[in-house]
């Protein structure tokens, strides 16, 4: 039937053929009308609102009547580049990332791997409900949390002081950040990213170890030959697609973790962005500051994209 | 579709047929650090409950542990003598439309871009992948809602947001996998696109939506961040917003309450009050959760698939 209407689009002139065309497909099309209006409206044009950063913006002539900033347009580009502030800002987005995905890449590998040791099926099931949980809490109950757990009367402390030790200030100073940043990064998200793993294996051909047991490889063994490269591919993917992700961090938690003590190390580009542009409204600044973290992610997708497809031949497009 | 871990009857046979000691050594050890896992996953969502159920000043000499300690209700009822009620019907009402909202216009938007003979599918699919890399950022999009008249109304929390392209595309991969005969038999049924839309595919693709919805909720209900930007007025906030300007405020005043050194009649303390706003505040998820379990590793999965 598709081929019969092919065939008929086919002849004719062009102006005929798109008429046509529109036509038969007219209930797509109408499908298709409120998502294209939100992605005009709320994608492309907030997209085209970039320029901004090489405008003065002038609340009353618009982003479009907006007149072009000194300098050709790029003041606020050469301001950008020679603010030592917004470097800090920029190697602490780069250094907390390369961090956290340090720490919180693995453990999601490991945790599947001890699952699929476990034989009792309701004990596995336990631990996987119980660990996908914190999945599910907002950021502001994880901040609060942590703020409970580790503040100068919280439970921490005071094992600390009942063993002797000092209390240690670890919500504002700049030392403490990263680790609790990071750790509760993993208490959310170790069970959660593990199930993508977990999936992985469970897919392995069983009849590989069968071989493997005749040949006399223990478990380790089986691990080691059998098991992880299995799941490599899976591995390798997921890994691409966090370093593609190295640019983007959780703002909605660093905005509510960052205070005085702390700023030092916790400033990233989105809460500089946020501070500047929407609290002290330099909109044409902080748009440059984004602009700058758009390129950066963008070069870090296409970079990973291209070793993806020549590494293990999956690519994003 | 690949098989889901949690269904099949086990993954490797024969835990207990091989290996001597070192095995059961091993199977020792790995219980036990789940184990550990589990606990250290609980125990601080317990102490927040035991915390809220805590007399305020024992809390402070950090006496709070395992059990509350002075058990008291009065800080429940200290919160919900305050506007927390409006907070959470807020909440409600914008996951409520927010979520009914994302999941119309996905799949609105999902549909014809799984549609082979659709003449225009590849421009579509092009104007939808290219936003998942490229966004215009913070600013420009705060005078996007600006412009458009949405500031401190809830418009402002639901049409920026009514599409999640990753989401979208999960239904994307759902709906592709409807064999194509039976839309083509529907259509030689003369059924229209939306018709197909509404009495096929959607029904077909159960499992996928309402892992969706469940992501689409939880989204709504846990975020601030929308609320911070956009909403001024207190009778609309969110709750996420309430416990926000709780845990801000918290930290300052339980400073001032120790350094002063008052407060041995306080039963109710800003850090049980946050305690009880959190309970509150996860309380619906932690129902819902249950429900919505099994189907959480068939989203992940076709979500993981496309990237």
């Amino acid at each position: 039937m598709s081929t019969v209407k092919k065939a008929a689009v086919k002849r004719g002139s062009l102006g005929e053929r798109i008429v046509r065309a529109i036509r038969r497909d007219k209930w797509l099309f109408l499908i298709m009308l409120l998502p294209t209006a939100y992605y005009l409206l709320f994608c492309y044009y907030p997209m085209y609102g970039v320029v901004l950063a090489f405008k003065n913006f002038k609340p009353k002539l618009g982003i479009i009547g907006s007149p072009w900033a000194s300098q050709n347009g790029m003041k606020y580009i050469n301001m950008i580049i020679r603010d030592q502030y917004f470097w800090r800002v920029f190697f602490n987005t780069i250094i907390l990332n390369l961090l956290n995905l340090a720490i919180t890449f693995p453990a999601p590998i490991i945790l599947a791997l001890l699952l699929n040791e476990v034989g009792s099926k309701w004990y596995k099931k336990s631990v996987q409900t119980i660990t996908y949980l914190p999945h599910f809490l907002s950021a502001v109950v994880i901040v609060g949390m942590l703020n409970d757990l580790f503040n100068s009367t919280g439970l921490v402390n005071t094992l600390i002081t009942s063993m002797g030790g000092d209390k240690i200030p670890f919500l504002t100073s700049a030392k403490w950040f990263r680790p609790l940043y990071i750790g509760s990064n993993l208490w959310q998200g170790v069970g959660w990213d593990s199930i993508i793993f977990l999936a992985a294996l469970s897919s392995l051909d069983m009849e590989l170890y069968e071989a493997a047991r005749i040949d006399g490889a223990g478990r380790w063994k089986q691990t080691l030959h059998i098991t992880l490269p299995g799941i490599l591919p899976t591995i390798v993917i997921m890994l691409i697609l966090a370093m593609g992700r190295i640019m983007s961090v959780s703002f909605q938690k660093i905005w509510l973790m960052m205070n005085g003590g702390n700023q030092q190390v916790a400033d990233v580009i989105s809460t500089y962005v946020y501070q500047r542009g929407i609290i002290n409204s330099d909109f044409s600044y902080a748009t440059g500051v984004n602009l700058f973290q758009s390129l950066v992610s963008l070069f870090f997708v296409l970079i990973t994209n291209a070793i993806s497809k020549r590494a293990t031949e999956t690519s994003l497009w | 579709m690949t098989a889901l871990p949690q269904k099949r009857p086990s993954s490797r046979p024969t835990a207990i047929r091989e290996g001597g000691i070192a095995r059961t050594l091993f199977q020792a050890v790995n219980y036990s650090v789940l184990f550990l896992l589990m606990l250290v996953t609980l125990y601080p969502l317990y102490l927040t409950v035991i915390t809220s159920l805590s007399n305020g000043m024992d809390v402070m000499r950090g006496v709070v542990r395992w059990r509350p300690v002075n058990a008291t209700l009065a800080t429940y009822k200290q919160i919900f003598k305050g506007d927390i009620m409006i907070y959470m019907r807020n909440s409600v009402f914008y996951t409520v439309a927010g979520t009914l909202v994302n999941m119309v216009m996905s799949c609105l938007c999902a549909y014809p871009l799984t549609r082979r003979t659709f003449c225009a599918r590849k421009l579509f699919t092009a104007m939808v992948t290219v936003t998942l890399f490229f966004s215009g950022g913070m600013v420009p999009m705060y005078l996007t809602v600006k412009q458009f008249g949405m500031m401190d109304t809830i418009w402002a929390l639901i049409l920026p947001a009514a599409i999640s392209t990753y989401n979208m595309i999960i239904i994307r991969t759902a709906f592709a996998s409807i064999p194509e005969s039976l839309i083509e038999s529907a259509q030689l049924d003369g059924a229209n696109d939306l018709k197909i839309l509404f009495s096929i595919v959607i029904p077909l693709s159960k499992a996928t939506l309402s892992t969706m919805v469940l992501f689409y909720a939880v989204s709504h209900w846990n975020s601030y961040f929308d609320a911070m930007m956009y909403i001024r007025t207190k009778s609309l906030y969110p709750l996420q917003i309430h416990l926000r300007n709780l845990l801000v405020a918290g930290v300052a005043n339980e400073d001032l309450v120790q350094a002063t050194g008052t407060g041995e009649a306080f039963a109710v303390t800003e850090r049980t009050m946050r305690s009880a706003t959190i309970v509150v505040s996860t309380l619906p998820i932690l129902i819902v959760y249950p429900f919505v379990q099994r189907y959480f590793v068939t989203g992940v999965m076709i979500g993981s698939v496309k990237g």
